[in-house]
């Protein structure tokens, strides 16, 4: 392969290449950055609260069962659009009730059933991690997943 | 061994094959969860298990880089590593930072961010030693000769470690936070990283084959070009449902199919120079090894990355079992091969013996990469079944699960097997020295032309 390429030339267009190709990935994720503060996610909307939900969800390493935008472990379901399947965008009131009370119902014990812990968490980080997962839920992403069952 | 100092390689290997052990044992009781539920639920839940299996392999592999880097240099650059003790001191400053980690994992101390959980001040230790260690390889090449070998190697480690600082960035608005996020793990994995895998390949292929430099290092040049050429854009493939801009979903698609190119590259870059080889090499294990690594590399990142990457497919396979397929036997083809086989390599000389326990060695080699390859397949069937009930059908999740329950309790067995695998590698590496030459082995001689 590439008998008329030479190993400086390799070189030259590995690294003349590579920087551009850098430089074109960094402006778009700077512009990227702009459409999700500007466009797609709701910036008024992210309250203290908001902001103590998501150190909820860090402290606790949901991540490492969950996945969140389709990120995470696969190991429990996905919970961007979690409001979503609890009618929140009907009922919001409903669908907060319903998400504390199954956490608050945790672990279930239902012999051969994947267990999640329990967490004793206070009111004010309950309403938070809600408030995170209901203000994940509102960022426009391509309508995924396809199926609110995530 | 010309250089006394790549000795210093040796520590490394062994914490690095330490914590691969650790991090096969975490990986087996996680994989246990999967098909016994109930199985540990009230001593270690699944989230401390999957934490501890990705951490280690994170850092084992980093540790490997490292002994590898530290015994390549002084061969390349000509000359003894600059500082001997530096260099122990940062891999014990490393040791312990990872031994911390895992240990605090176990009573919840962590920050909260998949892969990146190390907590704040682990995250300093970690980076105060890679630097170290950087200063300590770059003061060695920069006295020494340099090679494309030694300097495409030294750019992807400096690279690692800038890209490492968007760790420690975790603004509030959650999809920034991954776009960020992807900044670290996308451009080590998919990126930088792969300029450490060329560059230690390349140098195992000029080592064993004998095939003149200059025509491996051109090689070594157009493959880390493809790779971050179709690397560095294809990070989109990750951007396509956090909110970022639609373009990403044409834009990546491409690039991300591109990704392909560089591991399909290194496959045939092997394979060439092992028949135009006219070194026959004692070391057959080695060459297995650094024959395997891109052809596995190939398949698990390069074929199964390719599987899920077209944002039209991605929005249904997104997050589900084919991702972790996937995962799984990119990592090890790419990564983990590519170190044991460098190990395989080093070894008989860092011991100042013949290469020795060839056969069980090269068994080690097939039973663990058998055992990933079967891994993959049923974790690929589970995530086409989980896709169609779930993400077409619109089954609930816990409900799609108990239809994949076959295809755990099967990953399972295929992770006894990649354990057993391992053991025997281990046993080859660090057990008493035999001297083993592989019966037949004119088939894999490079160079004579038997094929």
């Amino acid at each position: 392969m590439a008998d008329g390429l030479t190993k400086s030339a390799a070189r030259n267009i590995f690294y003349g290449g590579s920087l551009f190709f850098f430089l074109v990935f960094a402006g778009l994720t700077a512009h990227t950055h702009w459409y999700m503060v500007n466009v797609s996610t709701d910036s008024e909307g992210l309250t203290e609260s908001v902001e103590l939900g998501k150190h909820v969800w860090e402290r606790n390493m949901c991540i490492n069962c969950h996945s969140i935008m389709g990120e995470g472990a696969y190991f429990a379901p996905e919970l961007g659009n979690v409001w979503e399947r609890y009618g929140g965008h009907e009922n919001p009131e409903a669908a907060r009730a319903g998400i504390n009370a199954w956490i608050r119902a945790q672990p279930l014990g239902v012999e051969g059933r994947r267990q999640m812990p329990a967490y004793d968490f206070s009111d004010e980080e309950m309403n938070g991690l809600i408030d995170f997962l209901e203000w994940t839920d509102g960022i426009d992403d391509q309508n995924w997943p396809p199926h609110p069952a995530g | 061994m010309k250089y006394e100092t790549q000795k210093v390689a040796l520590p490394f290997f062994m914490v690095a094959m330490a914590l691969f052990t650790l991090q096969v044992v975490f990986g087996l009781l996680a994989a246990t969860v999967y098909a016994f539920p109930s199985f540990m639920t009230d001593v270690m839940p699944f989230h401390i298990m999957r934490v501890s299996h990705t951490n280690l392999l994170i850092v084992w592999l980093l540790i490997g880089f490292m002994g590898c880097t530290y015994y390549l240099m002084p061969e390349e650059a000509e000359r003894e590593i600059h500082s001997p003790n530096l260099a122990y001191l940062q891999l014990a400053i490393f040791a312990f930072a990872g031994a911390a980690a895992l240990v605090g994992y176990q009573f919840g101390i962590h920050e909260g961010r998949e892969f990146l959980e190390q907590p704040f001040w682990v995250k300093v230790l970690i980076t105060i030693s890679f630097l170290m260690f950087l200063f300590n390889t770059s003061m060695t090449l920069h006295r020494g000769r340099k090679t494309a070998i030694n300097l495409v190697l030294m750019l992807g480690l400096w690279l690692a470690a800038v890209f490492w600082l968007f760790a420690f960035y975790n603004p509030t608005n959650l999809a920034v936070d991954k776009l960020y996020w992807w900044w670290v793990v996308h451009l080590w994995v998919e990126g930088v990283w792969e300029l450490i895998m060329a560059s230690l390949l390349g140098y195992l292929l000029i080592k064993m084959t004998g095939v003149d430099r200059e025509v491996i290092e051109k090689w070594l040049y157009i493959i880390v070009g493809l790779a971050l050429f179709s690397g560095l854009l294809g990070t989109g493939h990750h951007y396509y449902w956090i909110g970022a801009p639609s373009y990403w979903q044409p834009l990546s698609s491409v690039f991300s199919t591109l990704e392909v190119a560089p591991f399909f590259a290194m496959v045939v870059f092997a394979f060439t120079m092992f028949w135009k080889g006219s070194r026959n090499h004692p070391n057959k294990a080695a060459m297995l090894w650094a024959l395997g690594c891109p052809t596995i590399a190939f398949f698990g990142a390069g074929v199964w990355g390719f599987m899920h990457t077209l944002s039209f497919v991605n929005y249904y396979t997104h997050g589900t079992q084919v991702t972790a397929a996937h995962g799984h036997l990119a990592f090890y083809g790419a990564y983990v091969m590519l170190i044991l086989g460098v190990i395989t390599y080093a070894m008989p000389q860092i011991r100042r013996v013949q290469p020795y326990n060839q056969v069980l060695n090269m068994w080690g080699f097939w039973v663990m990469t058998s055992g990933m390859c079967f891994m993959t397949f049923t974790l690929t069937f589970a995530g086409v079944v989980q896709t169609h009930l779930q993400r077409v059908l619109g089954m609930n999740y816990m409900e799609v699960q108990l239809q994949l329950e076959l295809f755990y309790i099967m990953r399972l067995g295929s992770g006894i097997a990649v354990a057993v695998g391992a053991g025997m590698l281990l046993y080859a590496f660090f057990g008493p020295a035999r001297e083993q030459v592989p019966a037949g082995g004119t088939q894999i001689t490079a160079g004579t032309g038997s094929a």
